[in-house]
């Protein structure tokens, strides 16, 4: 008989928001009511992101693969959709390959960076004092430094990477401003009454962090994620772009530009569409990240 | 500035009638206010009270018009102030009741007052909305009203910024901008709730103080009723949306007739009293969207029995201006405690 | 009256004295300190001291309730998390059941959490919102090792029907649930590891009325049941009257007066003490007391008065010059019955050295009438 709703009116009047774990069935849903954008990112996304998964299954043609030289630098045609480059290869299945790699680097860093960033600013957000000067320290130096240039001085030291040696560095040179969100998130919770009951129950200061603290800054986490995969994305197109990025015959997005600019003129398929295809993911990726950071913002989501 | 007049000691300066105040959630409603109806004359302090989610506050934004959507005030419901019709008011209408004829103090001093603002500057800013008076007759009337409200060394402190004060030198300065335009009625909804004790009791001697001297009419909304005791005339108690008894103050303590105030008023640990189990409302509030039919403190009563179920009690009078919304005003006879009906 | 600056006379040192002691206590805390630094400045530098906590000493008995009682600033919350070392003491001794709870690290101190628990004020931020209620009480039992799998489960059902909530509420939220039930969340917490001790950090001062009641009923049944001690902060004097044996007063993060709760309702002695009481309203409009309305603020305990705190706002008649520079022991002046105040006879501090302090007006027993009469 005890009823199940807070007595407060006001609470109930402000339609009390549900915090559902970010899991939980109906979120998705719940996220996209009323925005139109962001439903049409979230669909151009996944649309792309298809496409790259799927490429060596959807792709027409073989990208390395060359026909005779008739068939080189063609504009888009009913057997080669987006035409073909100079060596006379598909560029719609260059295209979906590229995505893969684009896409694939991308996610792969900013997984690298968030994992090295969650842990780096939980602890200094948890052990405060000079644990947390001395952490945050780095951090500052980290960001004082501007990304590209990091990059090209890590490229002009060993040359051409590998994709491994790529997805690392990138990974490198991107976790410390989420470092600096993931430490504000636990400073802030690490002192919020349940952490506190935790710790006096006699947990360990890692199964706090852990069990407590940590959740709360999974949105945040989440959110700087979807922004940082744009950013790694057009950091690796221009990279690939300067040509330091992936090297030939695989091409990213940014290669496929870079050999399309010296035909731009003439061959403008080359460039532009992967370019086109650059902006809608991006612009996608920074839509639906914008939507989370509003949606998600206080750690609550509202129930459908 | 010339202060308008206002009706004589004794005359009904409020007249509220059938208030509704619904919010539309969802596919819901919840009837916050459900029919409440009182009057409050001139020079009177009335206290109503009331535990959260009883429609004490909503109630109170609802005179004022400061009620938002999805909350709305239902058509039928008439709130008379000076004799105007407040709900047919436009906004500009509304706007200069407010602060200029009925004024409000809220619960929490330090989210009301501007960071960025010397308090002052804050006090004369309500002259300035109100009258047309300059920035120095406006300043000399802050000060003023800061000495009213027990302000050491009003002058001075005028230029000082709401953090550097304390929360109860912030709510006098509140109650300052409340007093501003010499409103004829002050709503204050718990101005004492987030107070130490020994500070509440010096408000709440301002504010009696206040009403004496200047004649102003007061509506205290509280959970309190130590502080209903101690500085009202006359009581509204409020439970499920609207009043369920209505008493002078002394009347009240002294024969509560609805079971709820009697819980509330034996659920109370009192100082010097024995030290035995207190006695207790079982169950919670139900939730505004779903009122039980009938009464609606039912399900939580000790003597409720099918009528409470079947038919929702009126106001059943008790004795001059004492009445109870409850049936066992009609049928005493009805008061020994029902069977356990399995409450938790 | 000379003007400048003279060090106060302390006539004992902050927590020498501890009222109440017991020949078998369960937790004592001896002279117990806490300063938080203000740091100001552009480096930060601690330019002074909030003493939240200034020499507090006390025991506790097995199965009682001693009661904390003051306003904001007092320092009681502060006490309350020091002593369950939640916030590290600046100074001073806590020993429980016999141990020296400060010398203990790491899985030593862990354990001995198991029996010191807590409750806290807030309903809605004292549980996680994002684990389950029955997750949250789960915590203690896996953390500690009492309990695993079904047989946790099993528990926590027990727990939660214990403090009057269903069994199965264990997989909601907290959100689905009011106030006073998730304060019984609370309460369902600290007892899963079976604890000897709770600190309840104003348990009930968020709650309304009618819920307030049932939560105190249920703590006083639970104190019966299991032989609870509870360390009881409130500043509802009414609430502390009601569940405490003996109870302490504590201003600017002092003890000032310490008795029995009786003692202290029936003959308060601290003129803090007696505005205290007054200011309580009274649910009877016909009473007739003595209102001592307090002037000015409660000052803040980064800055307090020299000698006696309260002195700037006592009303007591013999107040005077002394009382701003001799800073008032803790004296037995009933059995039982300690009080801070050099102008509450007897007292220690002989006339003479009141008037080297410049006393003008002799220690006179003032004890205004600021209850209701029962």
């Amino acid at each position: 008989m005890p009823n199940a709703t807070p007595g407060s009116l006001v609470a109930f009047a402000d339609a009390a928001p549900a915090p559902l774990a970010p899991w939980a069935p109906g979120r998705l849903v719940a996220l996209f009511r009323g925005d139109l954008t962001a439903a049409l990112a979230a669909v151009t996304l996944v649309v792309i992101a298809l496409a790259a998964l799927l490429a060596p299954w959807i792709a027409p043609f073989d990208p390395a693969q060359t026909f005779d030289i008739a068939a080189r630098t063609q504009p888009p045609s009913a057997t080669h959709w987006l035409g073909t480059d100079q060596l006379s290869r598909d560029l719609l299945s260059r295209l979906l390959y590229g995505a893969r790699l684009s896409l694939g680097i991308s996610v792969l860093a900013v997984t690298v960076a968030m994992v090295i960033g969650t842990a780096w600013g939980a602890v200094a957000g948890y052990a405060g004092g000079w644990v947390d000067r001395v952490l945050m320290q780095v951090v500052d130096a980290g960001l004082a430094i501007p990304r590209i240039l990091l990059l090209l001085g890590v490229v002009a030291l060993w040359g051409t990477l590998s994709m491994p040696a790529l997805v690392l560095v990138l990974g490198l040179t991107g976790w410390f401003t989420a470092s600096r969100l993931v430490r504000a998130e636990v400073r802030a919770t690490r002192e919020r009454d349940f952490a506190v009951a935790a710790r006096a129950t006699g947990a360990t200061p890692l199964r706090v962090l852990v069990r407590q603290v940590l959740p709360h800054a999974l949105t945040t986490i989440l959110v700087a994620a979807t922004l940082g995969v744009g950013q790694v994305v057009i950091v690796e197109a221009g990279l690939s772009f300067l040509g330091y990025g992936v090297a030939p015959p695989a091409a990213s997005w940014g290669s496929l530009i870079r050999e399309g600019r010296a035909l731009l003129g003439t061959a403008w398929w080359m460039s532009v569409f992967p370019g086109v295809g650059l902006a809608a993911t991006v612009l996608a990726i920074n839509v639906l990240g914008d939507r989370l950071r509003r949606v998600l913002g206080g750690q609550q989501l509202h129930a459908p | 500035m010339t202060m308008p007049s206002r009706p004589a000691a004794g005359e009904p300066l409020l007249r509220v009638h059938d208030l509704r105040t619904y919010f539309h959630v969802g596919g819901a409603v919840a009837r916050a206010v459900d029919g409440v109806s009182f009057d409050i004359r001139a020079g009177e302090t009335v206290g109503m009270v009331g535990e959260s989610g009883c429609g004490k506050s909503v109630t109170a934004l609802s005179l004022l018009r400061l009620v938002d959507p999805p909350g709305r005030i239902e058509s039928g419901s008439r709130i008379e102030f000076e004799g105007r019709d407040l709900l047919a008011l436009d906004e500009e209408g509304i706007r200069q009741i407010r602060g200029n004829r009925i004024a409000m103090v809220f619960q929490e001093p330090m989210t009301a007052l501007n960071p960025v603002f010397t308090i002052g500057d804050q006090v004369a800013e309500v002259a300035r909305v109100h009258s047309n008076a300059s920035r120095k007759a406006a300043w000399e009337r802050a000060i003023e009203m800061l000495n009213l409200v027990g302000i050491p060394d009003p002058r001075d402190r005028a230029k000082s910024y709401p953090h550097q004060l304390s929360g109860g030198m912030r709510q006098r300065v509140l109650i300052a901008m409340a007093l501003v335009m010499n409103p004829s009625l002050l709503i204050a909804d718990e101005p004492t709730t987030a107070l130490d004790v020994t500070i509440q009791a010096q408000i709440l001697e301002l504010i009696g103080d206040l009403q004496q001297r200047l004649g102003l009419a007061v509506l205290l909304i509280t959970h309190d009723l130590g502080v209903v005791a101690e500085v009202t005339s006359r009581v509204l108690v409020m439970y499920g949306g609207q009043i369920v008894e209505r008493a002078p103050v002394r009347e009240l303590f002294r024969d509560p007739r609805h079971p709820y105030t009697r819980g509330l008023l034996e659920a109370m640990p009192r100082l010097g009293r024995q030290r035995d189990r207190l006695a207790v409302i079982p169950g919670t509030v139900p939730p505004p969207t779903r009122w039980p039919s009938g009464c609606r403190f039912r399900d939580r009563c000790p003597f409720a029995w099918h009528r409470c179920v079947d038919e929702a009690p009126p106001e059943y009078p008790v004795a001059a201006e004492h009445s109870a919304r409850c049936h066992l005003v009609d049928d005493p006879s009805r008061m020994k405690v029902a069977s356990a009906a399995g409450h938790s | 009256m000379s003007a400048r600056a003279v060090p106060p006379i302390a006539a004992a040192a902050p927590g020498a004295v501890v009222p109440g002691t017991l020949a078998d206590p369960l937790l004592s805390i001896r002279r117990l300190t806490k300063h938080f630094p203000v740091r100001t400045g552009l480096f930060g530098r601690a330019t002074g001291q909030v003493r939240a906590v200034d020499g507090v000493s006390l025991d506790v008995g097995h199965a009682e309730t001693l009661g904390i009682v003051g306003e904001s600033g007092c320092g009681k919350t502060t006490l309350g998390r020091t002593i369950l070392r939640l916030i590290e003491p600046t100074e001073g001794d806590i020993r429980f059941d016999g141990v020296d709870v400060l010398s203990l690290q790491g899985k030593a101190m862990r354990a001995m959490r198991r029996k010191m628990q807590i409750i806290f004020q807030d309903p809605f931020s004292s549980l996680n919102p994002r684990m389950t209620i029955g997750a949250t009480v789960r915590e203690g039992l896996t953390v500690h090792r009492i309990a695993e799998g079904a047989a946790a489960d099993q528990r926590v059902r027990q727990l939660l029907e214990e403090v009057g909530l269903r069994g199965e509420y264990a997989t909601k939220y907290p959100h689905e649930f009011s106030g006073g039930q998730r304060q019984r969340v609370g309460i369902a917490r600290a007892l899963a590891v079976e604890p000897k001790f709770i600190v309840c950090d104003e348990p009930v001062s968020a709650l309304d009325v009618s819920v307030q009641a049932q939560v105190i009923n249920l703590l006083r049944d639970l104190q019966r049941d299991r032989g609870l001690a509870y360390l009881f902060i409130a500043h509802d004097l009414s609430v502390v009257e009601h569940m405490a044996n003996r109870v302490a007063v504590m201003y600017l993060g002092r003890i000032v007066e310490f008795a029995s709760a009786e003692a202290l309702y029936k003959e308060p002695l601290m003129p803090y003490t007696q505005a205290l009481l007054s200011a309580v309203p009274v649910p009877d409009p016909v009473t007739k007391r003595q209102r001592i309305v307090l002037a000015g603020d409660v000052p803040s305990p980064a800055n307090p008065p020299s000698g006696c705190v309260f002195h700037p706002r006592c009303h007591h008649p013999a107040r005077d010059a002394a009382c701003m520079r001799i800073v008032p022991p803790l004296e037995e002046k009933a059995p039982g019955h300690w009080v801070a105040c050099i102008k509450q006879p007897p007292t220690s501090v002989s006339w003479d050295a009141q008037r080297q302090a410049g006393a003008t007006s002799e220690p006179a027993r003032h004890l205004p009438v600021v209850q209701p009469a029962s």
